[in-house]
């Protein structure tokens, strides 16, 4: 082995064996199912039973006794308004109130205790639908088999002629995508700026004129920056596999056995859904949605994008990050330097949010060949769904991120090189430029 | 064994040698002397590779220096570091093994030298627990564990305490006498009347000053010469001598220095003091390393 096999095996094993980086390492796909699964829980659950008292001011008392009773719902009629100090008083935990003019207005009001969750105000609305309908049905002595039949409700698929699959997923893909793309900022702002620590931490150590008296300078940058990705990409290939096994359980743990992957992998999903809602034993159609959905989602594709992006892009920050540790004296010092680095970073999330909306647009197109930014915007192309004739654009990007990588190494390299044995100077841009200048 | 001939070396800012030329022979201790800022360091950094320079050559053995030399050469910076976060033992075994050691000889050696300095029980503590003497122990091991030809110390005495200073000479010179070759920049002047078998001067980017130290010092002699007389009564001196102190001892002898104008010799004095007393001892006053230093500089200030 080399002596830079050496520098990255001390690198990767000196950072890996660190209590920080096994607890993110545990912890992080912990608190990203944490989040998730308490967002759905949130969403879906009940805060116990809803005692609904409805105080109906239309002239005919068009609801009396027409709610539907069902578990964690009962409900209570009056004509009479109740003052704010009543209700808070009683046992109601909610009160709707149906308008005089709810025929034409076809509004009522809630007033709660504890905010009702979607799930309860969607039942009292579809039942205040109900009513209404009904009412107005008879109103025009129209039987409900005719309304049935006239009631109707379009709905459309739609196809990209260029690919074969289903594109309704598109919003769906594009939160995906923006994931992946902040996985990539935050991996490389993360991990270039371990970079940096670590070069500033040799320097005000002194042990780096010990380490360029063994090795070349470039050998213990590279080194560095190496083992440090490889830090990284064990980071993510940990939280992939632990997700990967926490989403499993999820699922057998949540559906049970209703749920069958091969129906969904069959692209029969929506009809799935449909069975599976028409069982009222079933989970909730939107818990299938979300697995369904995270069935769809091209993993493999989206992980080997990842890691060429990833790779790609953390190497061509990392040089500048190592440069950046090279040129200063502690990381106090580091600011003036730093911000033109993380202003690419940024911009080019921000461009990301455009290329969710237009991904065939110039802004996307532009920045997703520049390669400070390429990482970032075509990872969220990719997510989106890239059109097979724009695949040149794909290899584009992807060899003029190596050439940038490269390029951003050589002239960080340069900087590193004088940097490492300046001590005590504050160092401007010009005097930056003198350096990579001198051979 | 280690040349340099020529060598210049500029900076972004400033130049840092011009045309300096040295020698050092095999198995010496060669002391490299200098004002701060006169370009020791960076020679030290030409010859461990770090920089290299604009002009001229350095050869080590008759071959130009080149990476393999890497692992022939030990070098102790003035600025001395660790890495403290990381355990002694298993740092050591990295820094010898960046040097070219295999795992299982860099563990040889680093269990010679911590039973020869008695710090076996160091192994598992890490950096930030060793106080700065310590340290320096641990760094001197680091610098000679891969058994250098040529072992590079700068300032290799600075923040050492007296007990560490006299352990670290006693190591310089068993390595001496092992066969090492030894190049040491300091200030430290009097170290090197007591170590080193040669030096260089360098001041304002130039080498000033150079050879072996006896020469260099009979160089700078200043033909003054102390007596020891007795018996004496008013000597009158001949008047190529000129008599700079007096003393009587205790005893009822005399100390006399002496200076002598330039080509005359110290016989010549004799013959004309024998007839007047009695002379118990003659010596030379030779210059320190020291004055030589403030006198060589200050005359190229």
């Amino acid at each position: 082995m080399g002596k830079i096999g050496l520098i990255i095996q001390r690198e990767y094993f000196s950072r890996v064996k660190k209590k920080s980086f096994i607890i993110m390492t545990l912890l992080g796909p912990l608190l990203m199912a944490g989040v998730f699964a308490g967002a759905i829980f949130l969403s879906l659950s009940e805060s116990g039973t809803q005692n609904v008292l409805v105080i109906d001011k239309s002239p005919l008392n068009l609801t009396e006794g027409l709610f539907t009773e069902k578990e964690d719902f009962t409900f209570s009629y009056t004509t009479e308004d109740i003052t704010d100090e009543e209700f808070v008083e009683s046992d109601y935990t909610m009160m709707l109130y149906i308008p005089q003019n709810v025929v034409q207005t076809n509004k009522g009001v809630i007033y709660y205790k504890d905010a009702p969750s979607f799930i309860t105000q969607g039942y009292l609305k579809s039942q205040m639908e109900n009513i209404l309908e009904n009412y107005k049905l008879e109103l025009n002595d129209i039987s409900q088999a005719t309304y049935a039949h006239i009631n109707t409700k379009f709905d459309f698929s739609s196809r990209d002629i260029h690919k074969k699959e289903d594109d309704s997923y598109h919003k769906e893909l594009a939160i995906v995508g923006f994931a992946f793309a902040f996985l990539i900022y935050m991996f490389v702002f993360m991990y270039g700026v371990q970079v940096m620590r670590g070069v500033i931490e040799e320097k005000t150590n002194r042990i780096v004129e010990v380490l360029i008296s063994s090795v070349k300078p470039f050998q213990l940058m590279m080194g560095k920056i190496l083992g440090i990705a490889l830090v990284g990409l064990t980071q993510f290939i940990m939280w992939i596999v632990l997700t990967l096994v926490l989403t499993t359980s999820a699922q057998a743990l949540l559906l049970g056995d209703k749920f069958d992957p091969d129906i969904l992998s069959q692209q029969i999903s929506k009809e799935a859904v449909q069975e599976i809602q028409q069982n009222e034993a079933g989970p909730s159609s939107e818990l299938v949605a979300i697995f369904d959905f995270i069935d769809r989602i091209n993993f493999p594709l989206m992980i080997g994008m990842f890691i060429f992006y990833f790779i790609g892009g953390y190497l061509l920050y990392a040089a500048l990050f190592a440069a950046v540790g090279a040129a200063v004296d502690n990381e106090t010092d580091t600011q003036q330097f730093m911000l033109p680095i993380t202003i690419p970073l940024i911009f080019a999330l921000i461009v990301g949010e455009f290329a969710v909306t237009n991904p065939e647009g110039p802004a996307a197109f532009w920045f997703s060949l520049i390669p400070f930014t390429s990482p970032i915007v075509m990872m969220l192309r990719v997510a989106v769904g890239f059109d097979a004739s724009s695949m040149w654009q794909l290899i584009l990007s992807m060899s003029l991120l190596i050439g940038g990588f490269l390029a951003t190494t050589w002239v960080a390299a340069k900087i590193y090189r004088v940097g490492i044995l300046m001590y005590g100077k504050k160092v401007s841009y010009k005097e930056l430029w003198k350096w990579i200048k001198y051979h | 064994m280690l040349e340099i001939k020529e060598v210049s070396k500029t900076y972004v800012n400033h130049q840092a040698l011009k045309k300096v030329s040295l020698e050092v022979q095999q198995g010496e201790i060669f002391g490299l002397l200098g004002p701060n800022g006169a370009g020791k360091t960076t020679l030290i950094r030409i010859i461990n590779q770090i920089t290299a320079p604009d002009t001229g050559i350095v050869t080590l053995n008759g071959q130009k220096l080149n990476p393999s030399h890497i692992q022939d050469i030990g070098y102790l910076p003035e600025e001395r570091g660790l890495y403290k976060k990381m355990a002694v033992g298993e740092q050591c075994i990295y820094l010898a093994r960046l040097k070219g050691l295999d795992a299982a000889q860099a563990k040889k050696q680093i269990k010679f030298w911590f039973d020869r300095f008695e710090i076996g029980s160091w192994w598992n503590k890490k950096v930030e627990e060793l106080s700065k003497g310590m340290a320096q122990k641990l760094q001197f091991i680091t610098t000679v564990i891969h058994e250098p030809k040529l072992i590079i110390l700068d300032e290799p005495f600075s923040g050492f305490d007296p007990i560490n200073t006299a352990l670290i000479k006693g190591e310089i010179m068993r390595l001496k006498e092992e066969g090492a070759t030894i190049m040491l920049s300091t200030h430290n002047m009097a170290s090197v009347e007591e170590i080193c078998d040669s030096f260089a001067l360098i001041n304002k980017s130039n080498k000033v000053l150079g050879g072996k130290v006896n020469q260099v010092k009979r160089d700078f002699a200043p033909n003054a010469w102390e007596l020891m007389v007795s018996g004496a009564n008013g000597i009158n001196f001949p008047e190529f001598a000129h008599l700079q102190e007096e003393s009587k001892m205790a005893d009822g002898s005399q100390k006399l220095i002496v200076k002598l104008a330039d080509g005359r010799a110290l016989n010549e004095l004799l013959t004309s003091l024998i007839p007047q007393c009695n002379i118990i001892a003659a010596k030379e006053i030779l210059p320190s390393m020291s004055e030589i230093f403030i006198d060589v500089v200050n005359q190229n200030a």
